[in-house]
């Protein structure tokens, strides 16, 4: 940075702010399929767990052998198969998510307490019945809490995938690599606060939205 | 795939700063670093919070921003400071640019889950056990020392394995910044279009290679440390008895640490 030049440039936010817009709505494009795909994919992989016990510890393993791999690496590892494209940032984005969301989806599926399913049983529920009367709806806040943390983790994981996507799908972390090459402060410091901001709104939404699911949270609190 | 082989097989990737040995030693010495700092800094804080459940609350919030924050972001963070203060300490801008910034993006990512697990590594010893070393007339430094830390030993470690991945992925990142590291192999290849590939593939090879390798290593380190008794019996079923904090899942992703 040469001296005597502002470390943050408050004219030059407002006169990009369609090039701000669009990278928020990139980042946030990258970061939806993803999560869509890997709650499809690990409510499945839930549901078989739950069915098939021995299966759980295999899962767990593979998923956590994905999340292992540091992202950049995925990422590259992709490239020379997928090419400079979407695909090559959703597939490790979407399986970064499965570790994180299959064990949340898992463990509030067991966490149903065994006289709540008894009663189910009782009351002459079917398997099927029983899954989505009972235990889905209990197991509803562990699995918001996996959403959050998986949501807020891809979220800082798309900042990387702009390292590969660059100009075509960079995302906010596009905005932190241009600001780095032109050593302009204004451009990558915006860049990261967006996306910090971005992780806090997302981990704030999810929040908001398991208290509105479940009143029955609520009522207890408010009872006690 | 042929390439990859090629690069792997050219004796020129294998000698000079642009070396693999030489991009290993950077990786694992910005890494080591980082967690040692981290450690030094996160642990005496856990061990005091678990052991007298004092600001607990606070200290679990912070780690939970800190978790928030994009790895990518927490590096260009510092990096005005890193460079405005360059010609002010007397380091090189280069320094202040490739490996500064890194550094402490890097240790800020490694406190969160040091701190957390060491917390609720100590919060999960019985606390009978706490209050009958006392009754055998142990000092508070002697319950920490010889039952606290010695039961909650594999929590400990199942946070440093988790910081330590989450390190060396961060590492990776930096060689966007010109950071030293096996990331560079990738980075370096990206810039250089498909004839780069081989280079940007091999260092994707080795990077998801130290990586998993380290974390094998640490899961055997805390594998060790548990007790027998409470050992699962395969591998898989391990990932981690930490979560005792704020609900399975939400203290840690337990393995890994994706950046």
């Amino acid at each position: 940075m040469p001296p005597g030049t502002q470390i943050f440039d408050f004219s030059w936010v407002g006169g990009h702010l369609g090039q701000i817009v669009e990278r928020i709505l990139q980042h946030l494009e990258l970061t939806i399929p993803p999560l869509i795909l890997g709650i499809i994919a690990s409510l499945a992989l839930a549901v078989w767990a739950v069915r098939q016990p021995r299966v759980y510890a295999p899962i767990t393993a593979i998923t956590g052998l994905l999340y292992t791999i540091p992202s950049l690496a995925a990422f590259a590892a992709l490239v020379p198969i997928t090419g400079i494209t979407l695909i090559t940032a959703v597939i490790p984005l979407t399986t970064y998510t499965l570790l994180i969301l299959f064990r949340s989806f898992a463990t509030g599926f067991t966490s149903v307490p065994g006289e709540i399913i008894e009663a189910a049983e009782g009351m002459g529920y079917t398997r099927r019945q029983r899954l989505f009367r009972v235990e889905l709806p209990l197991a509803v806040p562990l699995m918001i809490a996996g959403i959050r943390l998986a949501s807020v983790t891809t979220i800082g994981l798309v900042t990387v995938a702009s390292a590969i996507g660059g100009d075509t799908f960079g995302g906010l972390g596009q905005l932190i690599t241009e600001g780095i090459q032109t050593f302009f402060p204004t451009k990558y410091l915006l860049g990261a606060a967006l996306s910090v901001l971005l992780a806090f709104s997302a981990d704030f939404l999810f929040v908001r939205v398991e208290r509105l699911i479940t009143p029955w949270a609520r009522v207890r609190v408010g009872a006690g | 795939m042929d390439g990859v082989i090629a690069f792997f097989t050219d004796p020129a990737n294998w000698t000079g700063d642009t070396g693999i040995p030489h991009r290993l030693f950077e990786h694992l010495y910005i890494s080591g670093s980082s967690v040692l700092l981290a450690l030094l800094v996160a642990v005496p804080i856990g061990l005091y919070i678990g052991h007298t459940n004092r600001g607990s609350s606070i200290a679990i919030n912070l780690a939970n921003i800190g978790r928030a924050i994009p790895s990518y972001a927490m590096m260009v963070i510092p990096l005005p400071l890193t460079l405005t203060l360059a010609p002010i300490l007397g380091y090189d801008t280069g320094f202040g640019l490739t490996f500064l910034p890194i550094f402490i993006a890097m240790t800020f990512l490694a406190i969160p889950p040091l701190l957390v697990q060491t917390y609720a590594g100590l919060r999960s010893v019985d606390r009978d056990l706490v209050e009958a070393g006392r009754g055998m007339g142990m000092s508070e430094r002697q319950i920490l020392g010889r039952i606290e830390i010695p039961l909650a030993s594999s929590i400990l470690v199942g946070g440093l394995r988790t910081a330590t991945l989450q390190v060396i992925a961060t590492a990776t990142i930096g060689a966007i910044l010109g950071g030293g590291g096996l990331g560079r192999l990738i980075f370096d290849g990206m810039l250089q279009g498909v004839v780069g590939y081989p280079s940007l593939f091999a260092g994707a090879i080795l990077v998801s290679a130290l990586a998993i390798g380290v974390d094998l290593i640490l899961a055997w380190v805390q594998r060790r440390l548990t007790p027998r008794a409470l050992r699962a019996p395969r591998r898989g079923a391990t990932s981690s008895p930490a979560s005792v904090v704020g609900g399975p899942d939400l203290a840690s992703p337990a393995t890994g640490g994706t950046a």
